[in-house]
């Protein structure tokens, strides 16, 4: 960093009262994890990390939210597309494919369950005619792989959308008047101008539906090995053997906090520059 | 010998940008006017980068329905817009990449224009670690690499510092002269205007207001503005 821009930053003082609530602010982000290392039963904890009930729910964890990043790439990074050219529609279409996109954000997980449940359950909407040939989707693996997408989505799209946002575009009209077609300058250009907004976009994702809880339970159930992900058996867990469900509670810690970590801020959220 | 004749019209907020011009291969016209007045403009239309009503003739082939990928229209961007994320050398060898495919060919096939271009030494930086000069050449040789029919550059000298404009520029005017198709250089620096190209056109608020040589400009000028741009 040049001097200049340091002084500048030396100027820029934390005046008493932002420092006492940002202080509140971060001891209620951060206590109630140092309460659940506090609380951890450390001897016992190689043992419960390695008992076949951690085990069957990590596996299912990681190969559920790996698939469902997958398809939150696939299908997100086309939406974020359509996204980024819809600020040439009318106001009305606009706003409506905005909030659509936006409705898992706000809609509790566990109405996105239901919801889900009626549209793909035995009677619901498209379910009705699945059952009809033969094909249940709910309370499988399947069913966990929908529900985590369905509430990581957003984090995915809103990501590569302000990715796309801050590229400067004209890179494509150049890549044009060189002979590429509109493919390639997609693939060649655009993907890689936007490349570290779909990586943050998917660590949210990935995050995201790994600790996926309320969708899950409504739509997928809680299954042993088949949809039992981390945190339902970590929360069934609580009720009858609390250093196990301390145990679930601290892998799922780990692994999300390796996932951060192991980006850096390059490519961390809110570190988009 | 071929000639590019564009008669085109660009609707804009203001007002429209109606241009009608004809440059013979082996020349270059510089296309002058004060800033806003729709140079740019008429360089993304003959490119296709805006779309424009008219016609935009190579010979008596009409370019104007053909996307920019098609058209064979070589451009030089006012900041030269270079691939950030890609080398010097991939940036020139882009034309063979997307034309050729596979990126071994294309850089194969970049490698004569780096060594014309100088820019051997530099193939394997990243265009943040250029300087104006050095990038603008990037610029030419990419846009050249493509193996334009016709070449546009806009504002080629705009961001280069004061202290290497007139070495750049004579490098660029030797450049140009070589390049030996129709050329349109948007200017709005009497010293650039005159260095690279033959003739002069001047765009005032949309429309074409006179066409000659230096001197023919100087001798008669159509508005103030181009008495005050002459005879600077």
């Amino acid at each position: 960093m040049p001097a200049s821009k340091r002084r500048n930053l030396q100027r820029q003082r934390t005046g008493p009262v932002v420092a006492i609530l940002a202080a509140a602010g971060l001891a209620l982000l951060v206590l109630p994890l140092l309460g659940l290392l506090f609380r951890a039963p450390w001897g016992q904890i190689p043992a419960l990390v390695t008992s076949d009930v951690v085990l069957q729910a990590l596996g299912l964890s990681l190969l559920t939210a790996t698939i469902s990043t997958l398809l939150c790439l696939v299908f997100g990074i086309p939406l974020a597309v359509l996204l980024s050219h819809s600020v040439r529609w009318h106001v009305i279409p606009r706003r409506l494919l905005r909030a659509a996109i936006t409705i898992p954000l706000v809609l509790p997980p566990v109405i996105g369950g239901i919801a889900l449940l009626l549209l793909l359950g035995r009677r619901g909407l498209i379910g009705q005619f699945l059952y009809g040939i033969g094909v249940t989707i709910p309370f499988t693996t399947g069913a966990v792989v929908i529900a985590q997408t369905f509430v990581a989505m957003p984090f995915l799209v809103f990501a590569v959308e302000g990715a796309l946002r801050s590229a400067d575009r004209r890179s494509e009209l150049a890549a044009s008047s060189l002979g590429a077609s509109p493919a390639q300058v997609f693939r060649l250009v655009t993907l890689p101008l936007i490349g570290p907004g779909i990586a943050a976009g998917a660590v949210l994702c990935f995050t995201r539906a790994l600790g996926e809880f309320g969708a899950t339970i409504t739509f997928a159930g809680s299954l042993p090995g088949v949809t039992r992900t981390l945190p339902i058996a970590s929360y069934l867990a609580m009720n009858s053997d609390p250093d196990t469900a301390i145990a679930l509670a601290l892998v799922l810690l780990v692994v999300s906090l390796a996932v951060l970590l192991a980006l850096r801020d390059r490519w961390l959220p809110g570190a988009l520059s | 010998m071929s000639a590019l004749t564009i008669d085109i019209t660009v609707p804009r907020a203001a007002f429209d940008v109606v241009a009608q011009l004809e440059v013979t291969s082996g020349h270059a016209l510089a296309l002058v006017g004060p800033n806003g007045a729709g140079k740019s403009t008429v360089l993304a239309a003959i490119a296709g980068l805006v779309d424009g009503t008219g016609s935009v003739h190579l010979d008596d082939r009409d370019l104007n329905n053909l996307p920019a990928e098609q058209r064979g229209v070589g451009v030089v961007f006012q900041d030269f817009l270079l691939f950030p994320h890609l080398t010097v050398r991939d940036n020139v060898a882009f034309a063979a990449r997307v034309s050729v495919g596979g990126w071994k060919a294309a850089r194969e096939a970049a490698q004569p224009w780096l060594d014309r271009f100088d820019l051997a030494g530099l193939a394997d930086r990243h265009p943040e670690a250029l300087s104006g000069g050095q990038a603008q050449r990037v610029a030419l040789a990419r846009a050249l690499a493509s193996e334009p029919a016709v070449l546009v550059l806009d504002e080629p000298m705009a961001s280069l510092d004061v202290e290497i404009r007139d070495d750049v520029r004579t490098d660029l005017a030797g450049y140009v002269r070589d390049f030996g198709g129709p050329t349109i250089i948007v200017s709005h620096d009497l010293d650039d205007a005159k260095a690279l190209g033959d003739e002069l056109a001047v765009i005032e608020k949309g429309l074409i207001v006179q066409r000659g040589t230096l001197a023919e400009l100087a001798a008669a000028p159509a508005t103030p503005w181009i008495a005050r741009f002459a005879s600077r």
